[in-house]
């Protein structure tokens, strides 16, 4: 390919762009509002992620003791075991006090004091890191006089799979727009080569090479899938910047923290780029295919 | 020097389209040596069409093999093809001019399009306009020109990129007496350069007139090949 093949398929492809203008904006969206929703449902999942790990981390086994057991035995237990960072031991009757404070209204608790309380003495314990907690609650189960040790597995279970049907819900709702994304822009070229097709045919016999021939056509599509994907960026970044600013300000709590670390949003950005000019250029080349057979 | 001599040889070639029972071309052997000038006659049907498109390498033979410039044409890779093609100047009947662009563009779109430099354009488009007699209507649309002139622009558009060959199918078919004469010179001095010439038609009283080569086919068959000769007995008395 020369510089004078260049300056052709340059002029050509940017006259039928303006030629098909409407349908080619119209294409240029569809690939925008599904390589948007792709990459909301990447970041959404790298959040996720990120929110879940957070969550194991931060997890305390509560350890419940049996009635009338000592605290101390336990204490020493846990003091040796290895998985074990850190413990707090919080008596019933601080366990009430807490309680009531969840609950905003002390005087629904009135009458549980003393030998009416209803609590079992208990122990915060953390584990060495998040990949330990399991095996370490499964531990202070066997201790004797510990009734029972939870550390949330329930919650973390169900965010998990709600997460993972979360995954294939989105990632096929992305993967059809795609494909009819793919399917317009195959329109579209079509379009122009129809509209060109007295010129294509004269080409084959002038001698012209399919590489020349499909070059127009190709840039055409690149440049729609290209200005769609430019779109669905720039939306998605912008409103993605506001959203995690604003989460930040609220500072819910500790485990919702938006990931803004650039190693991780930059290639979602950079793939989605990459994702939407090969769509463009896949496209184009379907279109253009069945022309080129002489 | 045999090889020097011989552009074209056709060896017992036939061509079938689909699987239909009567071939379009039928053992069909042929040479044109370089620097000539061929009639190629018969009436409708008679494969004149399709042997054009063997030599382009439009269709390939169902059996048989084509020689030009003693390479197989059917063993030609994809790079070996356009050049192939390069060195053909194809003219059409119906002309096949693009018509949203002027006769100046229309002939430089020959050399744009296998990718000759700006310079070389600006200096052979004009001498071909020149060499078929439109100098002048540079700027003409072909909407604008009479059928004569629009030939004379497709064979400009064949002629700028100095083909080895000018392959032509009925050229003056839309073309009244007068103009076809007038086309019928021009491709006499055009194969006067060296440039081989090879024209199908159904104008008899021109290719009389002519006095060159004629090969003529009936339903594939090659039923004459004359030096000097003429279109046949049974139109000169119509
Ligand atoms: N593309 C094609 N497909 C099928 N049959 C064809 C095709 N082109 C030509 N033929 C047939 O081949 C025969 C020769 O046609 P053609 O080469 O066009 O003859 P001519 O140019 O002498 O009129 C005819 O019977 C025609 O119907
Ligand atoms: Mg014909």
């Amino acid at each position: 390919m020369n510089m004078s093949a260049l300056r052709y398929g340059l002029r050509q492809g940017f006259l039928s762009l303006r030629r098909n203008l409407w349908l080619a904006a119209v294409t240029a969206g569809i690939i925008a509002i599904s390589l948007a929703i792709l990459g909301g449902f990447l970041l959404l999942a790298v959040n996720v992620g990120q929110m879940l790990r957070t969550i194991e981390t931060n997890l305390e086994i509560a350890v419940f003791l049996e009635e009338g057991v000592d605290p101390a035995a336990i204490s020493r237990q846990l003091t040796e075991h290895a998985l074990v960072q850190g413990y707090v031991f919080v008596p019933k009757e601080q366990g009430l006090v807490e309680f009531a404070q969840t609950l905003g209204d002390p005087a629904f608790l009135a009458g549980m004091e003393g030998e009416n309380n209803p609590l079992p003495d208990l122990f915060r314990v953390r584990a060495n890191d998040a990949q330990s907690v399991a095996a370490l609650a499964a531990a202070i189960r066997a201790f004797p006089g510990v009734e029972t040790a939870d550390y949330g597995e329930e919650l973390v279970g169900r965010l998990i799979s709600v997460t993972y049907w979360l995954n294939r819900l989105l990632l096929g709702m992305s993967g059809l727009l795609a494909l009819g994304a793919v399917f317009l822009i195959v329109t579209t070229i079509r379009l122009s080569v129809v509209a060109r097709q007295d010129e294509v045919g004269v080409m084959k016999y002038l001698g012209a090479s399919n590489s020349f021939i499909r070059f127009p056509f190709l840039l055409e599509g690149v440049v729609i899938g290209w200005t769609g994907t430019l779109v669905a960026t720039i939306a998605l970044g912008l409103g993605y910047e506001r959203l995690a600013t604003s989460l930040q300000q609220e500072a819910l709590t500790f485990f919702i923290r938006p990931v803004t670390d650039p190693a991780m949003i930059l290639p979602i950005f950079g793939g989605l780029l990459l994702l939407g000019t090969l769509m463009g250029g896949i496209g184009s080349i379907v279109s253009v295919r069945k022309f080129l057979r002489v | 020097m045999r090889g020097e001599l011989t552009l074209i040889e056709l060896k017992r070639v036939s061509k079938s389209y689909n699987n239909c029972a009567q071939p379009a071309v039928a053992n069909l052997s042929l040479q044109v040596n370089r620097g000539e000038f061929v009639f190629l006659v018969g009436p409708s049907g008679a494969g004149k069409s399709t042997l054009i498109k063997l030599v382009f390498r439009e269709q390939t033979p169902s059996s048989g093999q084509i020689t030009f410039e003693g390479r197989d044409l059917s063993r030609l890779k994809q790079k070996e093809l356009l050049r192939h093609r390069r060195r053909i100047g194809m003219v059409f009947q119906d002309y096949r001019l693009l018509k949203q662009k002027t006769v100046y563009e229309n002939v430089a779109f020959a050399l744009e399009v296998i990718g000759r430099p700006a310079k070389e354009i600006r200096r052979k488009v004009p001498a071909a306009l020149a060499e078929v007699g439109l100098t002048g209507k540079e700027k003409a649309f072909p909407a604008e020109l009479s059928g004569g002139e629009q030939q004379r622009v497709g064979i400009a558009r064949a002629i700028v990129k100095d083909p080895l060959i000018v392959l032509a199918d009925e050229p003056t078919g839309n073309l009244d007496r007068n103009n076809a004469l007038q086309l019928m010179e021009l491709f006499e001095t055009i194969n006067r350069s060296g440039t081989t010439v090879i024209i199908a038609t159904h104008a008899w009283d021109l290719v009389d007139r002519m006095k060159k080569r004629v090969v003529a086919m009936e339903n594939g068959c090659l039923i004459r090949d004359e030096q000097r000769g003429s279109y046949g007995n049974e139109h000169v008395s119509t």
